[in-house]
């Protein structure tokens, strides 16, 4: 399993594995993240910051939950669901999760069929992706819409601790635009590998870069990490 | 595999942390249907958490099969946001001890 995958990044000093490579490197004057394209790497980078960001919302969500004297609504009951005639609790949020989670195995599969080449399925399992994404956004909207005549805002809400409408707004709100924008991305992905525009190189109409299938892994990385995110969302603040 | 471009796996591996990925989902959802509280519901619900995390990003993002000099740079910042949790809940505390004691009205 450490046998890393050979890409031709136009190297030709021997790799070395384990500890001596990440030292020869980062330390041979020259691009440190062999075999990755650059997008692959900036894109990395580019998560490894959302990270932070998204780390700082959830920090500061905690530190006025521990803070706050009044009682913290209880989110098992704020997001039941009425169903059948049973009140259910966290329902929504639960299929909400495993859309997601079922997103992100399209995603996968979408990936691998890309380097196989198989240009339909690819693009069937991208628009499955983008379609399961924009169903998690309905289900948003309306979790939303729910809580919002229910009488949360952000400045307060029925139930105890003003702090609950602030948080929620702002780590849900922050999420589902990053879910949205990768709907878009996914799109607009699936309609590139259609056309052929990655196995004919086709130069992209925003970036001019020449197209190739490692676009799909990219694109892949940011919706596996919208996924991530909500694992950490779903277990800090629904479950806590 | 030697000259394969980008990264290759067999469809069977994705299948598997998919299904994988929906066990542990439930799990965690289970704790809080069955009312679990205290230190278990903690422990559950971070180590379902950080299960889940591991699996996609080591097999779904592919950061197993990556050099380690890129799995170091991306995977090691990210313990700097340890120092931050560290001071948010030291900061929480003091002044929840401050509001307990000049609003507490005891």
């Amino acid at each position: 399993m450490t046998q890393a995958i050979q890409t031709n990044t136009g190297e030709s000093l021997p790799l070395p594995e384990g500890l001596p490579g990440v030292v020869a490197d980062w330390s041979s004057d020259q691009r440190a993240f062999k075999n990755v394209p650059w997008g692959k790497a900036m894109m990395w980078i580019f998560l490894l910051s959302d990270t932070f960001i998204f780390t700082s919302f959830l920090i500061s969500y905690m530190t006025v939950r521990m803070s706050t004297t009044d009682p913290w609504p209880n989110p098992s009951e704020v997001f039941a669901l009425t169903l059948w005639g049973k009140n259910i609790p966290l329902i929504l949020i639960a299929i909400m999760t495993f859309i997601l989670i079922s997103s992100s195995g399209t995603m996968a599969m979408a990936v691998n069929f890309g380097y196989r080449k198989d240009r339909v399925k690819t693009f069937v399992l991208l628009l499955l992706t983008a379609a399961l994404g924009a169903s998690f956004v309905g289900m948003q909207a309306f979790e939303w819409t729910k809580l919002i005549m229910e009488g949360v805002r952000p400045w307060g809400n029925p139930w105890g601790a003003a702090q609950f409408g602030s948080s929620f707004f702002m780590i849900t709100g922050f999420h589902g635009t990053h879910v949205s924008i990768g709907v878009i991305f996914l799109i607009i992905v699936a309609i590139k590998v259609l056309r052929g525009d990655l196995d004919h190189q086709r130069p992209g109409f925003l970036t001019g870069r020449k197209g190739n299938y490692e676009m799909v892994e990219i694109m892949g990385l940011y919706w596996h990490f919208v996924d991530l995110v909500w694992v950490f969302i779903f277990a800090l603040f629904y479950l806590w | 595999m030697a000259h394969a471009q980008g990264q290759q796996h067999p469809i069977g591996i994705y299948l598997k942390i998919w299904g994988l990925l929906f066990v542990l989902s439930t799990a965690s959802y289970l704790v809080d249907y069955f009312h679990f509280q205290g230190y278990l519901r903690w422990f559950l619900i971070v180590l379902f958490m950080l299960l889940k995390a591991g699996l996609i990003v080591a097999v779904f993002m592919h950061m197993l099969w990556e050099r380690l000099a890129l799995m170091y740079a991306i995977l090691v910042p990210p313990l700097l946001l340890l120092v931050l949790l560290g001071i948010g809940s030291l900061e929480a505390d003091y002044t929840f001890f401050t509001r307990g004691t000049f609003f507490g009205g005891g």
